[in-house]
């Protein structure tokens, strides 16, 4: 067997990447329950990938038989019903994880130097995964599917000039019709998937290349030959880090000690998870929408649109601004604040414990007001919900402006040289 | 960090519930293990139903099955139009003529109870009323202008809406109170309310024919990742106790 692995590692380098990238990793010992959801990401997205193989064995993508291809993956199939509850579930239990990623990165300022390439690796996988899921949802070809479609492609017609065109190339048709199906299937199953997957690559390999933050934002590599044999760590770390830095006594090796606390959050996630899928699939009517169970009907337009729960924040933000050019401008600039946040934040302390009060304030009132966004895009209209989204949406944008102005001369509490005991 | 959470955790079951309807809607207590409820809830879908709505997704042979009903039983009493015990459950009026006798097709029905809920199928069914300006004599309080007819009449009775006078803003309008029928029915009005469950009941079943298997399932799911979550926990704990 020894033998047997030498000879493989003679000829590509398993153990090594391996003990480089998981077993002899260094992660900070601080690191709390917020850092468990990007391995939830991933578990989510092996999830998502393995389902999706078996779905698409009986999965008929043609505007006549997608509906019924799906109730018969529901009905026929033995226990296709769960392959199909772990993939819809998996798709919103996806964004809930991501959403916490995010927001861990924001608190803990992880998107500050030298982890700006990190965040945008990041934000890029979210808006791969906000199309996938997009287009994941059309292919049930349910009335939402049919016409959360007609509104998200019909974004497109704002743009001036070639607009219309566009919206015709996109849907492959004059309207919404199998073609779109069928190419939306083509790319929710291959090129989506593919791209993603080679996004978390990219992500991982930057996180590995600057190091994991931690909630205090302490550095736990230091220069060559400033740490005592003392201060350095008594675990057994890959020369990839420890001949370029000293790593200070502050670290974990991600196996066993990491994975095995990620492990215990996948057991409560898992918990959750499974509770959703075998109790209430529906989410009553989030996560499965329940006009959904209706087939596609294009003269028909159901009483009331809303895409699924986790674009609403966006949506909201369409719907407050009055001109559809510039709501749609507003909705993709709320995405491109959030890649830009390394540029917005000028300041240099990057966890919220060390930040002023106004930074702490600043971060609550913006997750406050994205709940509420979501609220206000995923319920009927009503008049005062259009001031309200109104008054969200510039409070939105106001989170970057306001860090962009008091980050420069924050009053921030000394940072640690070292993370505390 | 403790208050953000607070926050979030009152916040969110608001959204949940967040949505709602106009009208009010009666709650209908179906129980999908009640086995006699749902077997009269498919006799009635048989005989008054499927002339016009059908269930394509859903199998002759697998309702009777999950409804613990003998196939051959079925088959003489519940099945008129010679199909196979294999066979979905369609309907043999054409969609065509269908539309044009009453204006749109009659919907399928597999999926009706996830899409409208039981609650709103429950008060729906209840809701007819005499109306002769409509094509079929009847018209709804939940679904105004509703173009099918009032297909369980001859159970219900014929139905009266009840009206009082009312002052609004100073003005006397005539206000919606009930429905009441003339008894000409062939059940009383609690025998009616019930038929009319052990439907919705039905239909919830076809909606998810394996909502009973799937909670079975998920309990033993539950009690597996308790399990797993007690070892993965007291190994970690093993792991960490010198960190720090």
């Amino acid at each position: 067997m020894q033998a047997f692995l030498a000879w493989i590692e003679a000829r590509i380098p398993m153990m090594r990447v391996a003990n480089m990238h998981a077993i002899q990793y260094p992660a900070p010992k601080n690191m709390n329950f917020w850092y468990v959801f990007g391995f939830l990401a991933t578990v989510v997205l092996v999830n998502q990938i393995v389902t999706g193989i078996w779905l698409t064995m009986n999965f008929n993508p043609t505007s006549e038989g997608a509906f019924a291809s799906v109730e018969y993956i529901m009905r026929e199939i033995d226990y296709g019903w769960i392959i199909r509850y772990m993939h819809s579930t998996g798709a919103s239990a996806f964004f809930i994880v991501v959403y916490l990623h995010m927001f861990r990165g924001m608190i803990y300022g992880s998107y500050q130097k030298p982890r700006e390439l990190l965040w945008i690796f990041g934000m890029l996988i979210y808006l791969a995964l906000m199309a996938e899921a997009f287009m994941g949802y059309v292919l049930p070809w349910g009335q939402m599917s049919y016409w959360g479609a007609q509104v998200i492609v019909s974004l497109f017609s704002a743009i001036p000039v070639i607009g219309p065109d566009l919206v015709q190339w996109i849907q492959g048709d004059y309207v919404i019709s199998g073609a779109t199906l069928n190419r939306f299937f083509a790319l929710h199953v291959i090129a989506l998937p593919l791209v993603i997957v080679i996004l978390v690559f990219l992500h991982i390999i930057a996180l590995h290349e600057v190091g994991s933050n931690n909630p205090d934002g302490v550095a736990i590599k230091h220069k060559k030959g400033s740490l005592s044999e003392d201060e350095k760590t008594k675990f057994e770390i890959h020369e990839y880090y420890t001949s370029k830095y000293d790593i200070a006594d502050d670290v974990l090796p991600f196996f066993p000690h990491i994975v095995l606390k990620d492990l215990v959050a996948f057991c409560i996630f898992l918990a959750g998870f499974t509770y959703i899928m075998f109790f209430a699939p529906e989410m009553g009517g989030k996560f499965l929408e329940h006009p959904n169970f209706e087939i596609a009907n294009p003269l028909k337009t159901p009483e009331h649109i809303f895409p699924v729960w986790y674009f609403t924040p966006f949506y909201a933000i369409l719907k407050a601004v009055p001109d559809k050019l510039f709501g749609v401008i507003a909705m993709f600039g709320a995405i491109i604040f959030l890649f830009l946040l390394p540029w917005f934040d000028r300041g240099t302390v990057k966890s919220w414990r060390y930040r002023s009060g106004l930074h702490k304030t600043n971060l609550i009132v913006f997750a406050i007001v994205f709940i509420f966004l979501g609220y206000l895009g995923g319920t009927p209209q009503e008049n005062w919900k259009i001031t309200a989204s109104q008054i969200l949406t510039v409070m939105y944008f106001g989170f970057f402006i306001l860090l962009f102005i008091y980050s420069k001369n924050e009053t921030t509490k000394p940072v640690p040289a070292r993370i505390p005991k | 960090m403790r208050k953000l959470i607070c926050i979030l955790a009152l916040l969110l079951p608001g959204f949940a519930f967040a949505a709602g309807g106009n009208v009010h809607l009666d709650k209908a207590n179906y129980d999908l293990s009640d086995k006699a409820s749902l077997q009269r809830g498919a006799k009635i879908f048989m005989n008054y139903c499927l002339g016009c709505h059908g269930q394509q997704y859903q199998r002759y042979q697998r309702t009777f099955n999950d409804l613990g009903i003998p196939e051959d039983l079925a088959q003489e009493n519940l099945q008129f139009t010679g199909e196979k015990i294999s066979d979905y459950i369609t309907r043999s009026m054409p969609a065509e003529s269908a539309a044009v006798w009453f204006g749109a097709a009659p919907p399928d029905l597999t999926l009706v109870a996830r899409v409208r809920g039981a609650d709103w199928i429950y008060t729906y069914l209840r809701s007819f009323y005499v109306d002769e300006s409509r094509p079929f004599g009847v018209n709804n309080t939940v679904f105004p202008e509703v173009g099918m007819p009032h297909v369980l009449q001859p159970l219900q009775g014929t139905p009266r809406m009840t009206e009082e006078e009312a002052l609004v803003d100073g003005e006397k309008v005539m206000r919606h109170v009930g429905i009441k029928t003339d008894g000409d029915g062939s059940m009383t009005t609690s025998e009616y309310d019930q038929a009319v469950l052990d439907l919705v009941n039905y239909l919830e079943y076809t909606g998810e024919p394996f909502r009973l298997e799937s909670e079975s399932i998920g309990k033993w799911v539950l009690v597996f990742i308790l399990v797993l979550f007690v070892f993965v926990y007291l190994l970690k704990k093993e792991y960490w106790r010198d960190v720090h």
